[in-house]
């Protein structure tokens, strides 16, 4: 008998994880009323997009955030997930197949799963820049394959399905939308789930040390490469997921489901969510949706605008709005807040003025040069501006040169008193750690 | 026998296109460890500068003035953006270069439009080159185009080979040989490879380094839109010009990774694998039948079998790369496996 005794049973005590109930509680209960606050069809298509793209964002945040992999060409996976579901839900209308239809999805993460096993294998065989190259490579010779395999891609006309098919449960047919969105949330929610239980495991926390130091990760016995195999698999799986739903959803798959601008898209907006944390990819989803539906229907220059906000986002925030929003919570949880208050109004006013400068001049260009619809006037937030006339352009290269000046002045005293506090904070942790 | 040279020219000139846009991308790459991922878009904005331009000076001095402005527009990005993300590490250096293709893009939209431009070959190279006429079992070339009366001759075949595609070939080896030069046979180009290895020695000598990397920057932009010039008039310039990115990045990876030979080779090579398969209308399903098997639209992968060579030829090059990587990851040319 060992020597060491048993503890008392009764002194035994795991706490419960208030913090973790309390997160993921509410993210459940988000998801179950969101439908029932944004009551209209077009909220209830962007909530089910936005539990798509939120899928879709996590997993690709496993290679960028937590692999330090930039994949390129990644919505081969989430897009072929989309043709096998699709596929196979024809099957199962033809009668030739017996599935449910909400385990559809499955089917398209499995394709997504074996085709990250199959180009993952030649991918991952590099990390770092040369990776980046190989996947916009893969993601070119998919997309040329699409237009010359019209049989499986359906060329321009994509290929279409019914998902009011097969056997039904309790009379849930997914023909409303609504049904549709539950079983989106559903999934999301697992999938969520699982990705963030995938953080906590040995594969987890290697794939972190195979990002921020390989070679010490092969020095200890590890074999990077297989890393990187096995966490590009895992993430091609929760794509294939994403775009099973996303067949689901459309009815219809296109050939730019595989397209270079979807990838790009993943990766943009992961990135503007926040990589660095596991919750940003989650903003992301939800911004590239809004971003898609609303902000491409209220201006043509959506584009410039994004890669312009994105850039500004790398050198400035390169942790995302994720990142954004915890410093302001560090800095309000040592209750510095306040006094940045007025300062974030200045900053937001002036900021403001810039992009109304900014904004009326692109627009004015944009409806010069793209809207050859005719008409003299258009409407920039309201203002009416003659594009033709040589006022408008005045006011409005007055208005953005005010809006420079006032948000530079803003901006360095901002600045100024920002360092300050995040030092004043810097100085408070260290007195803690010292004592 | 005369379309295949021609084939081959045009293989040819393709690739050297390729190499003078790969080279710039190369130079980039192993001196500073950056993938300027809006290489190609800079190669599209040559090509918009140099229409314009050519509508007030004239193409020849457009032909110069484009790649230097473009060479400021770089140097300008790096000294104000790319400066900045490169104390992040090269994820955001890529990254910011990735953002810069999608407002590039959408600049050059916004100020020539979504349509073609109509930039037209200037009159020195406008028609052919040289002209291989082929009469009765001999092959000549003449100079220009050959007289019509030779060409309707019966039994006599005419093939053409364009001025501008000479002229590119022209180019891109006049490039060549001053990259060459430049970088072994000049001092600037002593500091250029030696700040490649030993930046903190070369920066302990006085130089300022991050200014050579700046010119660095700016060079290999130079170099893309001095492709882009050439590429405008022999191609369309269309904002879809910056497509050709992939393929420069593919041609790198093959070629090996910051080798300037490795670029070269395989520029070559992917030019000639864009090209000659184009005229090849043979499928798997031909080369079936040669061997005696009888395959029909039952067979299994028939779909797959019945793609022509010359439908195939858009993604040889990624093929080319995906075999290279499993046979030899370092590429042609390369010297680390990375």
């Amino acid at each position: 008998m060992s020597a060491r005794a048993e503890p008392f049973v009764g002194l035994r005590f795991t706490p419960h994880n208030v913090g973790r109930w309390v997160v993921w509680g509410g993210f459940a209960i988000l998801l179950l009323i969101a439908p029932l606050l944004f009551r209209s069809g077009l909220a209830h298509t962007m909530l089910s997009q936005m539990g798509i793209a939120v899928i879709a964002c996590l997993a690709y945040n496993i290679l960028l955030g937590q692999g330090g992999m930039l994949s390129f060409g990644h919505a081969v996976y989430s897009g072929l997930g989309s043709y096998l579901t699709i596929h196979t839900l024809n099957l199962v209308s033809a009668g030739q197949l017996a599935l449910p239809v909400s385990l559809l999805p499955l089917v398209g993460g499995l394709a997504g799963l074996f085709f990250a096993a199959l180009f993952g294998y030649v991918t991952t065989r590099k990390a770092g820049t040369p990776f980046a190259m190989i996947t916009l490579g893969l993601g070119e010779l998919v997309w040329s394959m699409s237009l010359m395999l019209p049989e499986f891609f359906g060329g321009e006309g994509g290929i279409s399905g019914n998902r009011v098919t097969g056997s039904r449960f309790a009379g849930i047919t997914f023909g409303p939308q609504i049904q549709l969105y539950y079983l989106i949330a559903v999934y999301c929610f697992v999938s969520t789930a699982a990705m963030f239980a995938l953080t906590r495991t040995p594969l987890g926390r290697m794939l972190n040390a195979v990002r921020d130091n390989p070679e010490r990760v092969e020095f200890i016995g590890y074999d990077t490469q297989h890393v990187r195999f096995v966490s590009f698999t895992i993430s091609g799986f929760f794509m294939g997921i994403a775009g099973g739903l996303g067949a689901l959803n459309f009815e219809i798959v296109t050939a730019e489901v595989v397209g270079a601008g979807r990838s790009g898209g993943y990766l943009l907006f992961t990135f503007l969510g926040g990589a660095t944390t596991f919750f940003g990819p989650i903003i992301g989803g939800v911004l590239l949706v809004l971003a898609v539906v609303l902000l491409s229907e209220l201006t043509k220059a959506w584009l410039l605008y994004l890669g312009l906000i994105f850039m500004f986002m790398v050198m400035y925030a390169p942790g995302g709005l994720a990142s954004l929003i915890l410093m302001n919570l560090r800095v309000a949880a040592y209750g510095r807040l306040r006094e940045l208050g007025w300062r974030y109004a200045a900053l937001a006013a002036s900021a403001l003025v810039l992009l109304s400068g900014a904004g009326a001049v692109i627009e004015m260009v944009y409806f010069l040069q793209v809207d050859v619809t005719g008409g003299d006037t258009m409407r920039f937030a309201g203002v009416p501006l003659a594009p033709r006339g040589a006022a408008s352009w005045v006011g409005a290269a007055v208005v953005l040169a005010a809006g420079i000046a006032l948000f530079e002045a803003a901006r360095r005293r901002f600045v100024r008193h920002w360092n300050g506090v995040q030092e004043d904070i810097e100085r408070e942790l260290r007195r803690r750690a010292g004592l | 026998m005369d379309q295949l040279l021609i084939n081959l020219l045009n293989g040819v000139s393709s690739g050297l296109l390729l190499f003078m846009l790969s080279s710039g991308l190369t130079l980039i790459f192993s001196m500073m460890g950056v993938l300027n991922f809006a290489h190609a878009s800079f190669y599209m904005v040559g090509a918009y500068f140099a229409y314009t331009l050519t509508n007030i000076v004239g193409f020849w001095p457009a032909l110069v003035l484009s790649p230097i402005l473009v060479a400021l527009l770089g140097a300008g990005f790096e000294r104000t953006a790319l400066r900045r993300a490169h104390k992040f590490g090269h994820v955001p250096e890529l990254l910011i270069t990735f953002g810069l293709s999608y407002v590039i893009l959408e600049v050059v939209q916004l100020i020539w439009g979504r349509a073609a431009v109509p930039f037209a070959t200037p009159a020195a190279l406008d028609g052919p080159a040289f002209t291989l006429v082929q009469q009765g079992g001999g092959l000549s070339v003449r100079l220009g185009a050959a007289p019509a009366e030779l060409c309707s001759t019966a039994g006599a075949l005419c093939s053409r080979f364009p001025m501008t595609r000479a002229f590119m070939m022209f180019i891109a080896l006049l490039m060549l040989v001053a990259l060459w030069l430049m970088l072994t046979r000049t001092r600037v180009g002593l500091v250029i490879q030696a700040s490649l290895t030993h930046p903190e020695m070369v920066e302990s000598l006085g130089h300022n380094v991050p200014r050579v990397f700046m010119l660095v920057f700016g060079s290999g932009c130079a170099l893309a839109a001095l492709a882009g010039v050439v590429g405008g008039i022999t191609f369309v310039t269309e904002p879809n010009m910056s497509a050709v990115g992939p393929i420069v990045f593919a041609v790198i990876v093959i070629g090996g990774m910051g080798s300037l030979a490795g670029a070269f080779i395989g520029s070559i090579l992917v030019g000639l694998l864009q090209t000659m398969p184009l005229t090849v209308d043979k499928s798997l399903i031909d080369a079936a039948r040669n061997i005696g098997w009888a395959v029909g639209p039952d067979s299994a992968f028939y779909p797959f079998l019945k793609i022509t060579l010359a439908q195939a030829a858009p993604i040889l090059p990624y093929l080319l790369l995906v075999l290279m990587l499993i046979f030899r990851p370092k590429g042609l040319m390369g010297t680390r496996e990375g």
